[in-house]
C-alpha cells in the first residue's frame, strides 16, 4: 500500500519551476507545470547526474542544466537521440497540497545516492506512436 | 553621342507583374528602351501579398517594398506615381493621366491589375466599407482597429480570412460571412476546410457559412451586415473580400479585344501589336489569374519579346495555393477530389493533431492534393504531379511523405537531400532546389536572407522558407542551422521577425508573442523562452516582468552551475582593482563557508567555487557587507573589464586605462545582452589587457583612445576590427555604449558579438555607431535609460529574501 507524504503546496513552486525534497532514497525533484500539474522525479539526470530540479520546464519535459538533455516529467525517460531514464516517485495535488509516494526500495539496492548509473537499463524507449509522425511537433 | 534614338516603353500600372516584366527587360537590354511607369497608387512598387502581413502586423509597410524610388532613378526609368493614366489613344500612340501629361509610346504595357468584385449591395457606400487590395486599404484597416472596433468580412476565401486573420491579430472582434458552406472552397475540399474552420474559431474568428448578405446596415456609416435569413452582425467596419476581376477599362476603351480580361496571345501581345498586357488584367487561353506565380512566368516572356526575342511563349504553369496565416498550414494544387471513376482518393487523417491530407490520383498520376496540418511534403507532391510522374511504385506510401515513400526512409520532415534539383522550392518565384544550391555554392550564402536576396527563393510569399533553410543548412553543414534557422520548434519565424513584431505590435508579455505569432506550444521551450524573456526585457526596459523560470539556471540562481552541482561565487572587481580589505573578506569567506577551491580567474578577479546552493545568500551577504557586489561571472551580459595599469604605474602608459576601464565598467554592469560581453582597456599598444581579443576594447595612445569590436578569444579566435579613434574619455563611454545598445537591439540570442559583426559586417556597425552622430546619441540615451532599471545587485536582493525558495529546499522526509 503507498504511503503519500505532504512535501508542501502548489504556491510553494513557481509555475514552470521546481523544488526539491530530500529524502532517503536520494533528492526528489517536484516539478510544476504551466497547467499546475505536478510531477516528481529523483533529481538526478540519467547522462550524468546533473540536478534536474535546476533545468528549464516547458510542456511536460524538463531540459537538464549540465548537458541539456531533455527528460520526460512523466515517465523520466530521456527523449531520443539520447536514452537513459530517472525514477519517478508517484505525485498527486489535493486541494493544493503535495503528496508524493516513495517507490519501495528496488532489490539488492541499498539506501544513499549511488545508484545511478544502474537506471540505464529501463530501455527500449521508442514509442510506437511516433512512426507515423511526420514532423515531430503537431500544429 | 547619337546612336538611333531609344525606343519609348510607357508602362500602366507600377505593380507587381509590370515592374517584374521592366526588372527582367532591364535586365535583357538595358538601353533599349526610354522607360515611363504611370502608377495610380503613391507609392514605388510593392509586395502586393505581403500587405496580409502588413495587416497583421508581421511587417512594417517600408519592409515590402520591392523597388525603392532610388531604383527607378537609377535606372533611368521615369516614375509617376498617384497619377492614373485616363485613356490610350492607339492611332496616335499616346496616353493620358489625369494630371494632363501626354505620353507618346512606341511600346506600351498595360498592367493595371484587378479591381475587386462589389456583391450588389444596398450600403456598400458607406464609410466604414474598405475593400483589402492595396496600401490605403489596409490603412483604413488598421485606424479602424486603433480605434478598437469590430468587424465584418464578406468572403471566406484566401484574402478574406488573411484580411479577418489580421484584423484580429490587432485585437479586433471579427466575423466572416461566407457564401458557401466551407471556407475557401476553390482550393480546399470540405474536410479541409471544417479543420481550417475549426482551428480559426479557436483562434478567435466567428463564421457565418452558408450565409447570404443582404444589406450593410447603417445611415452615415457602416453599422453591420444583415443576413438574408434576418441574422444581423453588428460592426463598425465592413471589409469586402469576395473575389476580384481584371481590370480592363482603359483597354476596353481604347478598343482593344477584352473577353474576361484583356485578350493576349503567347506572346502576351494584345489585339494592337504594339500593346502588351501582363499581369491579373489579362486573359491568356480563356484563362484568367489571380495568383503571382504564373505573373513571373508572363514577365518573362513579355521582357524577351520586348527585348526583341521571337521564341519565347507563355504557357501557364500548374498552381499551387497556401494560406499565409501564421501557425495555420495549408496546401492545395490541382483538382481536389475524385470525380470520376478514373480519379482515386488517397486520405490520410490524425484528427488528434489535426492533420490532414488527400492526394487524387488518375492513371497513376498525383492530379491534385490538399493538405492541412502537415504541409511538408507538398512541395514533393506538386512535382509528382507537375512531372506527371509514374506513382505506381510509391503508391502504398505516398501518403505519409517522400521520407516514407522514400524505401531507404531518411526520416522526418522535408527530405531535402532526397529532393530532387529540378523540385521546385519556391512556387511564387519559380526557384528549384539546384538554383538555390548553386546560389549557395558559388557565392558562399550562409543566411536566409542572403538566400532570398540572391535567388528570389522564398521573398514573395515566404511560405517555403522552412525548406529554403533545410536546403542551406543541407548544403553548407550543420553549423549554419543554429544561426540561421527559426527560433526552435515552437514556431517557423526567425529571430529578427519576432523581434520586428514585438515593436510593430507592442507586445509585451511572453504569452501575448507567442499567441501573437500562433506559436505551436503554449508555454515554449528551452530555446525559445530565454531568447523571448531577452527580448522582451531589451523592448520594453523597466516595463517588462523579468521571467526567472524562463533563464537558464545561472541567471536565475545569479551564479555558476558546476558539474557536481554546486556554484560558483565571483564578486565585481572593478576593472581588476582591489584592495586589502576585499581580500581579507574573500578569505574569510572561503574560510567560513569551508570553500574547497579559491582561483584567479582569466578575467582579473577572484573565483570561489564549490559553495552549495543553499550557502549561497549567506555567502553574498559576507560578500556585500564588505562592498563586493555581483561580478556577473554567469551572466548574458556585461562579465569583466580587463586592464592594465597604464599611466598611473606604467612607463609606457599613455593614458588611465585603469581609471576608464572602471568607468566602463560602472556604467555597463548589470546589462542584459544577448550573449557575453566582455572588455579590456590597454594603456598602450603593447595591449597587456589583451583588448583585441574582446567584444569591445580599447587601446589607449597618446592621442586618444583605438575603439576595437567584435573580438573573441574563445573556440574559435577572431581578433577585432577597428571601429574608430576618438580623443575623449567621454566620447569612449557613448561610442561604447552606444555600440552595446545596438548589439543588444540587433543581435541574435546567443550571438556573440563576433559573430554578429561578420553577419553584418563592419561598414554596417560603422554607419550606425560612427557615421550617424545623431542615431549613436540615441542608442546612447536608450542605452542609459533602460541601465536605470538593472544597477541593482542581485545578490544583495537576495540576501534580502528575494525568491528565497530558489535557495531552500521544500521538504526533507524520512
Ligand atoms: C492581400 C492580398 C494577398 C495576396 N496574397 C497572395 C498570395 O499569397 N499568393 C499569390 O500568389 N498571390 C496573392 N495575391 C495576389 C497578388 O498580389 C496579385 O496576383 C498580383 O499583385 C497581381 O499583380 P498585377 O501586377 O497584375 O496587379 P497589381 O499588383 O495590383 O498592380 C496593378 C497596379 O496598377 C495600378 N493601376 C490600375 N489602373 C491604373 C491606371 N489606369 N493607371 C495607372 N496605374 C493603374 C494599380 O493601382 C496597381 O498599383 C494577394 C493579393 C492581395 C490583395
Ligand atoms: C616592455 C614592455 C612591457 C611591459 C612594461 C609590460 C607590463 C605589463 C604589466 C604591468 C602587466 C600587468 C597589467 C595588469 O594586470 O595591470 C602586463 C600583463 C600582461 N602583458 Fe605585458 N608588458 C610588456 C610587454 C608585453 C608584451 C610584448 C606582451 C605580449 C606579447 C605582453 C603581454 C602581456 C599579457 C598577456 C599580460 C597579462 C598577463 C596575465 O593576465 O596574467 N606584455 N604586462
Ligand atoms: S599596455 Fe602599455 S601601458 Fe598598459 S601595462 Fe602594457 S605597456 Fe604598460
Ligand atoms: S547531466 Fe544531465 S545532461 Fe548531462
Amino acid at each position: 500500500m503507498p504511503e503519500w507524504i505532504k512535501v508542501g503546496t502548489l504556491s510553494d513552486i513557481p509555475r514552470l519551476g521546481a523544488r526539491t525534497v530530500d529524502t532517503h532514497q536520494g533528492q526528489v525533484a517536484v516539478f510544476r507545470t504551466n497547467e499546475d500539474e505536478v510531477f516528481a522525479l529523483f533529481n538526478k539526470c540519467p547522462h550524468k547526474g546533473g540536478p534536474l530540479s535546476e533545468g528549464i520546464v516547458s510542456g511536460k519535459v524538463v531540459v537538464c542544466p549540465l548537458h541539456n538533455w531533455t527528460i520526460d516529467l512523466v515517465s523520466g525517460e530521456a527523449t531520443a537521440p539520447d536514452e537513459g531514464c530517472t525514477r519517478p516517485v508517484a505525485a498527486r495535488l489535493v486541494e493544493g497540497e503535495i503528496y508524493l509516494s516513495l517507490p519501495p526500495l528496488p532489490e539488492g539496492e541499498g539506501r544513499g545516492e549511488g545508484e545511478l548509473s544502474g537506471h540505464r537499463n529501463h530501455l527500449p524507449l521508442t514509442r510506437p506512436s511516433a512512426t507515423l509522425s511526420l514532423k515531430g511537433e503537431g500544429i | 553621342m547619337n546612336a538611333v534614338p531609344r525606343q519609348k516603353l510607357v508602362v500602366v500600372g507600377n505593380g507587381m507583374a509590370g515592374m517584374r516584366t521592366v526588372e527582367e527587360l532591364l535586365a535583357l537590354a538595358p538601353a533599349r528602351f526610354e522607360i515611363t511607369v504611370f502608377g495610380a497608387e503613391p507609392h514605388p512598387n510593392y509586395n502586393r501579398i505581403m500587405l496580409s502581413s502588413v495587416l497583421a502586423g508581421e511587417k512594417a509597410v517600408d519592409d515590402i517594398v520591392i523597388n525603392p524610388r532610388a531604383w527607378y532613378a537609377d535606372n533611368g526609368v521615369t516614375l509617376h506615381t498617384g497619377d492614373p493614366v485616363l485613356a490610350i489613344d492607339p492611332a496616335a500612340k499616346t496616353v493620358t493621366a489625369a494630371s494632363g501629361l501626354v505620353v507618346p509610346y512606341d511600346r506600351l504595357l498595360l498592367s493595371t491589375g484587378s479591381k475587386l468584385l462589389m456583391p450588389p449591395l444596398p450600403g456598400l457606400d458607406l464609410p466604414g466599407v474598405v475593400a483589402f487590395r492595396d496600401i490605403a486599404d489596409v490603412e483604413k484597416m488598421l485606424a479602424a482597429a486603433e480605434a478598437g472596433q469590430r468587424a465584418v468580412v464578406i468572403g471566406g476565401g484566401l484574402l478574406g480570412l488573411e484580411a479577418a486573420w489580421g484584423l484580429r491579430r490587432r485585437g479586433m472582434p471579427v466575423a466572416v460571412v461566407h457564401l458557401m458552406p466551407t471556407l475557401m472552397e476553390r482550393q480546399l475540399d470540405v474536410e479541409a476546410g471544417h479543420l481550417l474552420q475549426k482551428d480559426l474559431t479557436e483562434r478567435g474568428l466567428h463564421f457565418f457559412t452558408g450565409a447570404q448578405s443582404e444589406e450593410i446596415m447603417g445611415s452615415d456609416r457602416a453599422e453591420g451586415l444583415k443576413l438574408a435569413d434576418g441574422r444581423e452582425v453588428p460592426a463598425d467596419l465592413v471589409v469586402v473580400a469576395i473575389g476580384i476581376r481584371p481590370n480592363v477599362d482603359l483597354a476596353k476603351a481604347a478598343g482593344l479585344e477584352v473577353n474576361r480580361g484583356i485578350v493576349v496571345g503567347d506572346d502576351m501581345r494584345s489585339s494592337d501589336p504594339s500593346i502588351y498586357g501582363v499581369g491579373e488584367c489579362v486573359e491568356h487561353r480563356g484563362q484568367v489569374f489571380g495568383l503571382v506565380a504564373p505573373l513571373w512566368e508572363q514577365a518573362k516572356v513579355c521582357a524577351s519579346r520586348l527585348a526583341g526575342r521571337d521564341e519565347a511563349h507563355y504557357e501557364t504553369p500548374p498552381l499551387s495555393t497556401r494560406l499565409k496565416i501564421t501557425g495555420i498550414d495549408v496546401f492545395s494544387a490541382g483538382q481536389l477530389t475524385a470525380v470520376d471513376e478514373g480519379d482515386e482518393e488517397l486520405v490520410y487523417r490524425d484528427s488528434a493533431r489535426g492533420i490532414y491530407k488527400k492526394l487524387v490520383l488518375r492513371e497513376d498520376k498525383v492530379v491534385g492534393a490538399v493538405m492541412y496540418g502537415d504541409v511538408a511534403d507538398g512541395a514533393w507532391y506538386f512535382q509528382l504531379m507537375r512531372e506527371k510522374a509514374d506513382i505506381a511504385a510509391l503508391r502504398d506510401r505516398m501518403i505519409f511523405g517522400q521520407a516514407y515513400a522514400d524505401t531507404t526512409c531518411k526520416g522526418k520532415g522535408t527530405d531535402v537531400a532526397a529532393m530532387a534539383d529540378s523540385t521546385q522550392v519556391c512556387g511564387c518565384n519559380g526557384v528549384s532546389k539546384g538554383a538555390i544550391v548553386a546560389a549557395i555554392k558559388a557565392k558562399g550564402l550562409t543566411s536566409l536572407e542572403e538566400v532570398k536576396a540572391h535567388t528570389k527563393a522564398g521573398s514573395s510569399c515566404g511560405q517555403c522558407s522552412s525548406v529554403v533553410l533545410a536546403i542551406l543548412s543541407h548544403t553548407t553543414g550543420e553549423v549554419v542551422e543554429a544561426k540561421a534557422a527559426g527560433l526552435c520548434g515552437c514556431t517557423d519565424l526567425g529571430h529578427d521577425e519576432v523581434r520586428r513584431v514585438i515593436l510593430t505590435q507592442q507586445l509585451k508579455t511572453m504569452d501575448a508573442v507567442r499567441t501573437a505569432l500562433g506559436w505551436r506550444t503554449a508555454d515554449g521551450c528551452v530555446k525559445c523562452r530565454p531568447a523571448l524573456n531577452y527580448y522582451l526585457l531589451c523592448a520594453w526596459p523597466g516595463e517588462y516582468v523579468d521571467d526567472g523560470q524562463s533563464r537558464f539556471i545561472n541567471e536565475r540562481a545569479h551564479a555558476n552551475i558546476q558539474k557536481d552541482g554546486t556554484y560558483s561565487v565571483v564578486p565585481r572587481m572593478w576593472g581588476g582593482v582591489t584592495t586589502a580589505a576585499e581580500l581579507r573578506a574573500i578569505a574569510d569567506v572561503a574560510d567560513k563557508f569551508q570553500i574547497p577551491t579559491v582561483k584567479v580567474t582569466g578575467g582579473q578577479r577572484i573565483d570561489l567555487l564549490g559553495v552549495r546552493k543553499d550557502q549561497l545568500p549567506a555567502v553574498w551577504a559576507d560578500l556585500n557587507k564588505a562592498g563586493m557586489v555581483s561580478g556577473h561571472a554567469y551572466a548574458k551580459g556585461l562579465r569583466t573589464v580587463k586592464t592594465c595599469v597604464g599611466t598611473e604605474w606604467c612607463r609606457f602608459g599613455t593614458q588611465d586605462s585603469t581609471g576608464l576601464g572602471i568607468k566602463l565598467e560602472r556604467l555597463m554592469w548589470g546589462t542584459w545582452t544577448p550573449h557575453k560581453f566582455k572588455l579590456a582597456v590597454s594603456g598602450c599598444p603593447r595591449n597587456c589587457a589583451e583588448a583585441t581579443i574582446k567584444d569591445l576594447g580599447v587601446i589607449c595612445v597618446e592621442a586618444g583612445y583605438d575603439i576595437v569590436v567584435g573580438g573573441n578569444g574563445g573556440i574559435e579566435l577572431r581578433g577585432t576590427d577597428h571601429l574608430v579613434r576618438v580623443a575623449r574619455e567621454e566620447e569612449v563611454l557613448e561610442y561604447a555604449g552606444a555600440f552595446l545598445q545596438i548589439y543588444r537591439e540587433e543581435a541574435r540570442y546567443l550571438e556573440r558579438t563576433a559573430p554578429w559583426v561578420e553577419r553584418v559586417g563592419m561598414d554596417h556597425v560603422k554607419q550606425r555607431v560612427v557615421e550617424d552622430a545623431a542615431g549613436r546619441r540615441a542608442a546612447f540615451a536608450r542605452f542609459i535609460h533602460s541601465q536605470t532599471y538593472v544597477q541593482t545587485d542581485p545578490w544583495a536582493e537576495r540576501v534580502r529574501g528575494m525568491e528565497a525558495h530558489e535557495f531552500k529546499s521544500l521538504a526533507e522526509v524520512e
